[in-house]
């Protein structure tokens, strides 16, 4: 019930806003054409296409995120319970998040975390 | 005094069997609530900003529509509704217009799921830390595709610095998130809320909670894009940024969702750290408590909300904005590690037992018998 309560929501959330452009379509001026819709690069004519292939320079802080993210969702539901668990919980999270830390003092030190 | 929160979605389920036709109209009732707060508030939001922004720097900022420059925000969101709506040659036009949309729609999502006070929430997921990250994530692709489809060079630098950002502070803001979740132990949103009746985190919680609040505002003002961290949108740098090529009402929606973006980081801020629409309590010192419960708690909640996007618009114009390799090592190698080491010493907390008024901290979980029992006995001895 709680989702289906949501799923209104992204409904209305889509019908807001697509309801808003249509009404700004039907109130606003509508002319494009010539120089108006050449994508904006400060006045100069663009050379060449935006989709050009260039060096991502942050993949390796996605593969660290991944990891990181991953953790933090085993975490979650650990979080919840841990005063069930007690002290063995505590031990058995610390050895978790302590392989990973390891992970990231490697990278560190391999100068992964340089931005170049 | 005891609180019962009930949301409006649980509201409308129990309605719905026997009574069909209220039910429907607390659905509708709190669709059109719902449409009505994201207006007014957004409005209100860039009013704030901008007065505030004037009397930082000893201007007077919107003066001239309605008194005190009040209706500015009004004009400017009627202006954009009658401007033309440009989209440049070679496009990719259906994510073009997807991108606001989906800025937006996380927006609304993220907001439907706070507790504004006890019977002021629209749903109560028994998720609702996770479905707030998942949902904010929304916004994120909604910046991605609105840089990546308007084939211009600088909404595309833009957009790939937001990816990078937000990716990276979303670390900390989780880990700052697991701090509340593990005092609270629960991640439905009204029970954190619930179990800060004793005190709030912020400072029941022997400092883990200080910094983890701080960590939490940091990386959330980083998710959001905001000075000093705006360098995704960064005008001396990318003209605007991921939006460079929107105009009119669709560039309003992005706005609009990053104004109330800010509220969802401050409601979350303070749902988890302040005690949410809970009174200022001293654990069980009644007088104090039965004073405190005089104001109402929609009122407490919008105070403290009140005061943490005011801090956010202070940030604004005290910090310059960071390097792209400043962002990166700050969240990397300081706030990371900071974020982990607050994390372990709030479980060590947790597992002793051992933080401010902790008797009836075990109040909302009465189901885990271990911690009631350690609990009482006052902590490990």
């Amino acid at each position: 019930m709680d989702y289906l309560y949501v799923l209104v929501f992204v409904g209305f959330a889509a019908a807001m806003t697509l309801g808003g452009l249509g009404i700004s379509r039907l109130v606003a001026p509508h002319a494009p054409g010539g120089l108006k819709n050449q994508p904006y690069e400060c006045g100069e004519t663009p050379v060449g296409p935006s989709w050009l292939q260039f060096n991502v320079g942050y993949y390796i802080f996605g593969l660290l995120f991944l990891v990181f993210d991953v953790e933090a969702a085993f975490l979650l539901p650990w979080a919840t319970v841990l005063r069930e668990f007690g002290v063995a919980g505590l031990v058995e999270a610390a050895i978790f998040g302590a392989v990973l830390l390891v992970g990231l003092l490697y990278a560190w030190k391999k100068g992964a975390l340089q931005w170049v | 005094m005891h609180f019962d929160p009930q949301s409006l979605a649980s509201r409308a389920a129990h309605l719905a069997p026997t009574d069909p036709w209220p039910a429907l109209g607390v659905v509708v009732g709190s669709v059109l609530g719902v449409a009505a707060f994201v207006t007014v508030l957004g409005l209100v939001l860039i009013y704030a900003e901008r007065k505030i922004a004037a009397h930082f720097q000893c201007r007077v900022g919107p003066y001239r529509v309605g008194p005190h420059g009040t209706l500015q925000a009004v004009a400017d969101a009627v202006k954009l509704l009658l401007k033309e709506d440009v989209v440049p040659t070679g496009s990719d036009h259906l994510l073009h217009i997807l991108a606001p949309v989906l800025s937006f729609a996380g927006m609304v999502l993220c907001i439907i799921a706070l507790p504004m006070g006890p019977h002021a929430q629209v749903v109560d997921l028994d998720i609702g830390v996770l479905y707030i990250t998942a949902v904010a994530g929304l916004g994120v692709l909604g910046i991605l595709l609105g840089g990546w489809s308007s084939h211009n060079k600088w909404s595309l630098l833009g957009a790939m610095r937001a990816g990078a950002q937000i990716i990276s502070y979303e670390l900390s803001a989780m880990l700052a998130l697991l701090v509340a979740v593990l005092f609270s132990g629960t991640l439905q949103l009204s029970g954190i809320v619930l179990a800060q009746q004793e005190g709030w985190w912020i400072w029941r919680a022997h400092g883990a909670g200080l910094v983890a609040f701080v960590l939490f505002v940091v990386a959330g003002t980083a998710e959001i894009n905001r000075t000093p961290f705006d360098l995704a949108e960064g005008e001396s740098e990318l003209t605007a940024g991921f939006h460079t090529e929107y105009s009119g009402l669709r560039f309003a929606f992005f706005f609009l969702a990053e104004f109330l973006n800010l509220f969802v980081l401050a409601a979350m801020a303070t749902t988890l750290f302040l005690g949410g629409w809970m009174p200022l309590h001293i654990g069980s010192w009644s007088a104090w408590n039965a004073a405190m419960d005089m104001l109402p708690p929609g009122l407490w909640f919008a105070g403290k909300a009140a005061a943490v996007v005011f801090l956010l618009m202070w940030f604004r114009w005290t910090f310059p904005r960071l390097r792209v390799d400043q962002l990166m090592r700050l969240e990397w190698k300081v706030l990371l590690p900071i974020g982990f080491a607050n994390l372990f010493f709030a479980a060590v907390l947790v597992v002793s037992g051992w933080y401010f008024f902790p008797t009836v901290a075990a109040a909302p979980v009465p189901q885990l018998p271990a911690a009631g029992s350690s609990d009482d006995a006052g902590g490990a001895p």
